[in-house]
């Protein structure tokens, strides 16, 4: 098996406020393989779970956010590991450095009003002894050469740097302890082109010589053209298509993922690009049948009350359509 | 005046920051002699491209009159914006002028539904006067970004992901039927299909609604889609200015050329060669004297390193790189 | 509020304990109208007499039974404590939220009001304005006095916090949605100043209750009116602990700590509820 077996995975946020009961359901029936030693994109446009599904690979579930079925399996060479059953404190011990975060929005974990260096000393205490102060300062300022993060920012305040940097920084926090799962989501929205290429060029590099596996989500499929091995892409709490890079860039066979590569705008291209129509799920009622029926121009009778399974069409190419189960001969 | 035609015009100004102590301070010059007008009689979408920290929200914070100016003037229909004292005015400016913030996380406060600065923004401006024609206003305004009220009335910042918040921020500015909006990287945080429906929404309201728009981004893609003129802002100077398909065609800036290349292309086999050449520490390089990017330029030359070069006027852009002095005598300031 | 205060009774031991206690003296001092005495008459009871059934506290050498007696004083006490933080309070928020918003010469102007009142040695200003008022002052007055000296460490501190709220983004979309400033004050960043105002006012009450028994011991205070200070006194003038009346002493010492301790925990666990980090928790952000 892969690094990372999901099954069935169901995952809602029920909240419950001055008695408003309300379940969004972010994750809904999500199974996936991950290969070791593979970048493993999501995409998928804003609200379809991202975020939420990175939260429970991670293992950090809580209220209102609860886990209603299903299974998170790592494999880190020593059995398989439910994430979704280990307790606080192991949990800790292979969070950073068996599976690392890179969350949206990670920037604030820098303390405001503590020097980098600070943080990532407080950091990296709360995780191993440090013997030598000089050892350590020696170690950041090399991790921050090859993240091409000058070591000035390490006796610089959080505030002194600008968005990018901070991420950056923040990158760099994630990465020192080179854990075999990097969960990234979302971690080059904020930074400008350039920066993002770096970034994403280290990962990547980091990935080649470490083994490990990466796992980005980003609605940018740009950026998954450029460095992800395969991609999966998820609509309103489901994976709809996974396969190869390549063929979801060039041979997609979802009417979403289509939607989805057309509408990319282009330097040196005005013609004009629509957007998918309609508007996109309420997690909190969703569609019945295909999520994406009320939005899909090939919409069919059966679409409206069925879940189209994902099933395999070619090369370890997986999709959810009736428009392609019925092509290659079995309904379900 | 002669600035009546012009919606907008900025005339060399400049912000100069002190970080640190008074001992150990450095000043940066965060936006550096910046010059540029836009028109009233067509609405254009004017980009400001570039990487970060070069530059732009601090402008977009001075044409918004947040910060003060350290000098030059700016000029809105006519009016000196940086004189404006009373609240009166003020409204009245920000009724015309409304921004879009960049990060959708921070632009409501996490204690507050996010409906209430809809229908505060209603209510302000006088759009809507009772309860039920705010209903009608806030939805509308939210639907034209692919929301609607029911989904979004009673909710807290945390319910809602990234790109329904940046949503729900476009929707609060278009409230008071503004005539320029100043987006600030409105969206990098909303996926591609609604990057789209959102930039598709700018367009519209540049050529149905007249609202001219300053669009700040580092993604050159649905600039070249969108806009009209764009500029290129390294380290608080323009470097490159120009109709965008000129600038993004053919580069002339090697900045330019190297921001345009690192754009990531949604298609196979585009992946990038060769490594970046990543800026140092931000503070170092605007206390540069010459060229900004001659740090990290592949054509630097000795002249880059002493002397700031000058704007020079040419293939209907002006472009700041000494590169171009030779061939190039008519220099503007 | 009462579901918070049912959620806190049941999640925090410390609520529970103080809120207990709290409201044990509030009903003990609420007895006090029922008393079958005059606060101010004596020589109703037999004097000296130790605690037993019929006199539960005892009685005093002035003939007063100290069990009604202590109801008086744990009430004047309480609104005394009550009466002076809240003052202090509304001045404190006034001032650090004016300073932190406005900036410019209004803040400059108010820091240095503020700091002078830093600065300001606080008892003998408190026995020079006895001196003035002399018969006059009473306890209200008193708690007036000090309201007007003990709000200026926490108007600073609110704005700070103010000052740091005015940075935030959501400060400018507030700004943008045409807000004028006092609303945004008050519906943006009051919400984040409160626990500040809670913490403070512990220390606030526990401050003035404190001082007033200092200035009640000395004698400078309206003696005539019974709190925990007065009780003190007069206890001392009688030579209370050297007859052997300990009891005297004892029952406004023993409340008084108990009060103290349950105030101290109930703002202790309010200040957590209340904090916007907590609070945001608590909503699943
Ligand atoms: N704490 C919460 N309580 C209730 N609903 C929530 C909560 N957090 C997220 N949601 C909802 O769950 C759904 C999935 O959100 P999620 O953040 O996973 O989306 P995402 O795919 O990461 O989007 P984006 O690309 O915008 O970051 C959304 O409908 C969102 O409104
Ligand atoms: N209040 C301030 N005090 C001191 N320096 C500042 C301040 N605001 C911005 N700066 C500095 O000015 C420079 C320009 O920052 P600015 O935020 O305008 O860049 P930007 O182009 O918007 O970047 P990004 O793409 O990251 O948003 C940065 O180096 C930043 O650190
Ligand atoms: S001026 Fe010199 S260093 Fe600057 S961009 Fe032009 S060639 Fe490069
Ligand atoms: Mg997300
Ligand atoms: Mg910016």
């Amino acid at each position: 098996m892969g690094i990372l077996k999901v099954e069935n995975l169901k995952a809602y946020y029920m909240t419950d406020v001055y008695g408003t009961k309300r379940t969004v359901r972010a994750i809904d029936g999500i199974s996936v393989e991950i290969k070791e030693n593979e970048i493993f994109g999501i995409a998928g446009e804003s609200s379809c779970g991202k975020t939420t599904f990175m939260k429970v690979l991670s293992g950090a579930v809580k209220p209102p956010l609860t886990v209603v079925g299903g299974k998170v399996l790592y494999n880190f060479g020593n059995g398989s590991l439910d994430i979704l059953s280990l307790q606080k404190d192991e949990l800790r011990k292979i969070r950073w450095k068996s599976i690392s975060c890179i969350l949206q929005g990670s920037m604030s974990v820098l303390n405001p009003v503590r020097k980098i260096y600070k943080t990532f000393r407080d950091f990296v205490e709360a995780h191993q002894k440090i013997e030598k102060k000089g050892d350590f300062m020696r170690q950041m300022r090399d991790h921050l050469g090859k993240l091409g993060l000058p070591r000035e920012v390490l006796k610089a305040y959080p505030h002194h740097l600008s968005g990018g940097m901070k991420q950056r920084v923040t990158i760099a926090l994630a990465t020192i302890f080179k854990p075999s799962v990097i969960i990234a989501d979302e971690p080059t929205t904020a930074l400008d082109v350039i920066v993002q290429r770096g970034v994403l060029q280290l990962l990547k590099e980091i990935q080649k010589e470490q083994k490990n596996t990466i796992i980005l989500v980003t609605h940018d499929m740009a950026v998954h053209a450029n460095i992800a091995d395969r991609i999966a892409i998820m609509y309103a709490g489901r994976i709809v298509e996974e396969a190869k890079a390549g063929d979801i860039l060039e041979n997609s066979l979802h009417p979403y993922t289509q939607h989805l590569i057309d509408s990319l705008p282009m330097i040196g291209d005005k013609s004009h690009r629509v957007s998918i129509p309609g508007v996109p799920p309420n997690l909190a009622n969703p569609p019945s049948g295909c999520r994406f029926h009320p939005r899909c121009s090939s919409v069919m009778g059966i679409c409206r009350e069925e879940v189209p399974p994902l099933i395999e069409v070619g090369d370890r190419h997986k999709v959810a359509c009736f428009l392609v189960s019925k092509e290659s001969g079995d309904g379900k | 005046m002669v600035n009546n035609e012009k919606l907008l015009s900025v005339k060399d100004i400049t912000k100069v920051f002190s970080i640190g102590g008074l001992l150990t301070g450095t000043r940066l010059t965060a936006v550096n002699e910046v010059y540029f007008e836009m028109g009233s009689a067509n609405p254009e979408i004017f980009t400001l491209a570039g990487e970060s920290g070069s530059g732009k929200t601090t402008l977009a914070r001075l044409i918004l009159h947040d910060i003060e100016l350290t000098h030059g003037s700016i000029f809105y229909r006519g009016t000196d914006v940086t004189t404006i004292r009373n609240r009166k005015e003020r409204m009245r400016f920000m009724e015309r002028v409304q921004p879009i913030f960049q990060n959708p996380f921070e632009t409501f406060n996490p204690l507050k539904r996010v409906d209430t600065y809809l229908y505060a923004t209603a209510v302000n401006y006088g759009i809507a006067k009772s309860g039920e024609s705010t209903d009608g206003v806030v939805d509308d305004a939210l639907r034209s970004v692919g929301l609607s009220l029911q989904e979004v009335r009673g909710r807290y910042p945390h319910e809602l992901s990234g790109g329904q918040l940046q949503r729900v921020s476009v929707a609060r500015a278009l409230i008071p039927r503004p005539s320029l909006l100043i987006a600030d990287e409105p969206v990098s945080m909303v996926d591609a299909s609604l990057r789209m429906s959102i930039v598709n929404l700018f367009k519209e309201l540049k050529e149905k609604s007249g609202v001219s728009i300053i669009y700040i981004t580092h993604d050159l893609a649905t600039a070249y889609y969108i806009s009209d003129r764009i500029a290129i802002m390294l380290r608080g100077n323009f470097v490159e200015m120009g109709p965008v398909e000129k600038v993004l065609s053919e580069p002339l800036h090697p900045y330019t050329k190297i921001l345009k290349e690192s754009v990531p292309k949604p298609v196979l086999g585009e992946k990038w060669k060769d490594k970046i050449e990543l800026s140092t520490l931000e503070a170092k390089e605007f206390a540069r004297v010459g060229c900004k990017f001659a740090g990290r330029c592949p054509s630097v030359m000795d002249i880059c390193k002493k002397e700031d070069p000058k704007n020079f006027l040419l293939d209907e852009r002006t472009v700041k790189c000494h590169l171009y002095a030779k061939q190039f005598k008519n220099s503007i300031l | 509020m009462i579901s918070t205060i049912k959620n806190l009774y049941e999640h925090d031991r410390r609520f529970r304990f103080a809120f207990i206690v709290i409201i044990g003296i509030i009903i003990f001092s609420s007895l006090s109208f029922f008393s079958p005495y005059d606060p101010d008459s004596s020589y109703d009871v037999p004097s000296d007499q130790s605690p037993s059934i019929k006199y539960f506290f005892g009685t005093s050498s002035r003939g007063q039974d100290i069990f009604w007696k202590m109801t008086f004083a744990i009430r004047n006490s309480l609104l005394f404590g009550i009466s002076t933080a809240l003052l202090s309070r509304i001045i404190s928020i006034l001032v650090g939220l004016t300073a932190g918003y406005k900036g410019g010469i209004g803040d400059r102007i108010l820091m240095s009001i503020n700091d002078s009142f830093i600065v300001i040695p606080i008892l003998p200003l408190l026995i020079l304005f006895n001196f003035i008022f002399q018969e006059k002052m009473s306890l209200f007055l008193l708690s007036l006095i000090m309201a007007c000296l003990g709000w200026a460490w926490d108007a600073r501190l609110i704005r700070s916090q103010v000052l740091s709220l005015k940075e935030r983004e959501f400060t400018r979309t507030a700004v943008y949605s045409g807000m004028k400033s006092l609303p945004i004050t008050l519906k943006e960043h009051l919400p984040f100043v409160m626990p500040i105002v809670f913490a403070t006012m512990i220390n606030n009450m526990l401050w003035s209750m404190g001082l007033e028994v200092s200035l009640a011991v000395l004698g400078l205070s309206d003696i005539n009116t019974p709190t925990i200070g007065t009780t003190i006194y007069w206890a001392n003038q009688h030579q209370a602990l050297v007859a052997g009346v300990w009891w005297w002493i004892a029952a406004p010492i023993a409340i008084s700590t108990l009060l103290f301790i349950g105030l101290y925990l109930l703002f202790a666990s309010l200040n957590q509820y209340i904090d916007p980090r907590t609070r945001l928790l608590r909503m699943g952000g």
